[in-house]
């Protein structure tokens, strides 16, 4: 690449920075009512779910069909915290009935940077313990996929067999303040929403800045070619597990702020139904791309508010059509079209010239070679 | 100058009671092309397996004075010892520089991995040089021909700063230009590196190999040159069948 090249393609994307900034923190609050702001705010949240799937599948073909479990942890931490300081110093919430004072892990995250640092930790050591027992014993593809589908089902059973302790199937809930800032106050809410933008903006920043680098080549190899990874003198296991804890720490991160915004955490926000929500707009936007998964979440948790306010039941079927459709058709995400399009025209046009010889497809899904285009959206950069 | 050699003693790979490779005894010098040959299920393949972590193996298979058998892959890659496999397993979705720099980066700091390559690193330009490959530098792997495919991989072996090449079969599938080009890439590499190439195409071995080791049933039958090789009636037999021995009556069929 030549200089001018690179200072063009630099200056791509900070102008593509620059545009989802504005229109983030410019257009939607001026546009949109508070009441859709804080719908934004939400899928917002989901967001950053997608984008830390897109970095673990799209880059390092782990199929995360279990994501509902970092971001209930999140989500439950924040609430945890959120309950205890509505209580007040010593208090216990409302909804514990009977017995006296709080189980000693709800004690754990009384403080507020308690609370901050296991959102962080509690995930991450769990992805990096889980991922590197996983890892090591070299599951992968759709085993890998069932093993974190179960392990977010089984979570979600836990936390509806502990009624008295985490509020069971109702979940936490009726939170009145946000680090010491009353959550009934509208101009809260919205710095709730900024606070949700920043850091998925920042979240993509570092999805980013790890694709564009040489362990994202390396991850990209690892996703292609695990045994031949491991030949040249590198441990897979480490190199996967980078890439699922980050996944992990970006769900609980958009599960401890989905808290606030929406004002209630409960099981059916983290079993398995949830976490193939979360990797349906990742697989709609393009899995491989940076911003595919970041869109396609947003499209489809908008798609999903407003079928669902007007036909509920459909929205489900939609969904799962939806899905079926892209594995089939569109494996690389409807980004992907166009050249899906172009190839279609020039098969029917007659025999390829040696320019436009294909890459050999892999198997669907998982472990799949992504999209050649992938890699030319991350030098481009557009945002 | 050191010479680096790689010293195999009564290795021995058994899957369940079956055993593939019998007490092989091998060394081999740097700076040799040594040719692996065998009929099928010889225990060509499952010899280089063993030595590269992928199959247990007992015995002993040492390089520079390390004992390989018993460690994992990665780290006997670290040792020095690299391979290519049957199938081309290049990174597909990665450019020709990527795929070599992947290579060249397993001693990297962590640091240095979570940023972008800046400049391109010299033991990757010159393996581009050696194999060839530096006009197709940001071509993706996968769109290169089969025989581009496999000089990568020995461009990879290269950089990955590996001193035993372990070769599987790497004509296989290619055409007589690409064979000539490999067979002379395989010479210019041989001077400093331990080469050990599998293979089937007599050809090839002819026109190439500097020594050769026959392996049958798991056991090494004979050990020379490709002459003294061809002449001996033990190798005759288990390529031609029995009758064959001897070359007299060969010639009056």
């Amino acid at each position: 690449m030549t200089t001018a090249n690179r200072w063009r393609g630099r200056a791509g994307v900070l102008g593509g920075y620059a545009m989802a900034l504005a229109l983030l923190f410019g257009v939607a609050p001026l546009v949109l009512t508070d009441f859709r702001l804080r719908l934004l705010a939400q899928f917002l949240c989901v967001a950053m779910v997608a984008v830390g799937i897109g970095l673990a599948w799209g880059s390092g073909g782990m199929l995360t069909l279990g994501q509902g479990l970092f971001f209930g942890l999140g989500a439950y931490i924040m609430a945890i915290y959120l309950q205890l300081s509505d209580a007040g110093p010593g208090g216990r919430p409302a909804f514990m009935v009977t017995g006296s004072g709080v189980p000693w892990w709800w004690e754990l995250f009384r403080s507020p940077v308690a609370a901050v640092l296991g959102i962080v930790a509690v995930p991450g050591l769990l992805a990096l313990l889980l991922g590197l027992g996983v890892f090591r014993r070299r599951v992968k593809g759709a085993y890998f996929a069932i093993l974190s589908q179960a392990s977010a089902a089984a979570f979600a059973l836990l936390l509806i067999s502990q009624r008295s302790t985490i509020g069971g199937s109702n979940g936490l809930s009726s939170f009145r303040s946000f680090f010491g800032f009353a959550l009934r106050d509208p101009v809260n809410r919205r710095m709730l929403y900024f606070i949700a933008a920043g850091v998925l903006v920042a979240m993509v920043a570092i999805v980013h800045q790890l694709r564009r680098s040489r362990y994202g080549e390396l991850l990209t190899a690892v996703r292609d070619g695990e045994e031949r990874v491991r030949f040249l003198g590198y441990d897979p296991a480490l190199v996967k597990v980078l890439a699922y804890g980050v996944a992990a720490v970006f769900a609980a991160i958009g599960g401890a702020l989905f808290v606030p915004i929406v004002g209630i955490i409960s099981p059916n926000n983290v079993g398995v139904v949830p976490s193939i929500g979360f990797l349906i707009g990742v697989a709609l936007g393009g899995r491989a791309t940076l911003l595919g998964p970041v869109l396609g979440s947003l499209a489809v948790s908008y798609a999903g508010s407003t079928l669902s306010e007007n036909f509920e039941s459909v929205w489900i079927y939609l969904q799962g059509l939806l899905f079926i459709l892209v594995v089939a058709f569109l494996p690389a995400g409807v980004g992907s079209l166009p050249g899906v399009i172009r190839r279609w025209a020039s098969a029917r046009s007659g025999p390829r010239g040696p320019d436009t010889a294909q890459v050999p497809e892999g198997p669907p899904m998982v472990d799949d070679p992504g999209p050649a285009a992938g890699a030319a959206v991350v030098r481009t950069g557009g945002v | 100058m050191r010479q680096d050699y790689l010293e195999i003693r009564g290795l021995r790979v058994a899957f369940d009671g079956f055993v593939a490779v019998d007490g092989v005894d091998l060394t081999v010098l740097q700076g040799d092309l040594r040719f692996l040959i065998g009929p099928n299920g010889a225990g060509k393949t499952t010899l280089v397996d063993a030595i590269t972590g992928l199959a247990p193996a007992t015995g002993s298979a040492k390089f520079d004075g390390i004992q390989l058998l018993g460690k994992k892959e990665h780290q006997i890659a670290r040792a020095g010892v690299g391979r290519t496999f049957q199938t081309a397993s290049v990174f597909e979705q990665l450019t020709v520089l990527q795929n070599l720099d992947i290579a060249a980066g397993a001693q990297r700091s962590r640091r240095s991995l979570l940023r972008a390559r800046r400049a391109v690193p010299p033991s990757v330009e010159l393996a581009m040089e050696t194999t060839g490959l530096t006009p197709l530098r940001d071509r993706l792997a996968g769109e290169l021909a089969h025989g581009q495919k496999q000089w990568l991989e020995i461009g990879m072996l290269l950089v990955q700063n590996a001193t035993v090449l372990l070769l599987d079969e790497p004509v296989a599938g290619m055409s007589a230009d690409e064979r000539e080009q490999t067979g002379e890439l395989l010479r210019r590499v041989r001077r400093d590196h331990v080469v050990v190439v599998v293979e089937h195409d007599m050809e090839f071995l002819r026109a190439y190999a500097d020594w050769v080791t026959v392996l049958a049933a798991g056991k090494v039958l004979a050990e020379g040159t490709y002459a003294t090789v061809q002449a001996d009636p033990r190798v005759q037999e288990i390529y031609l069948g029995p009758g064959y021995a001897d070359p007299t009556t060969a010639e009056a069929h």
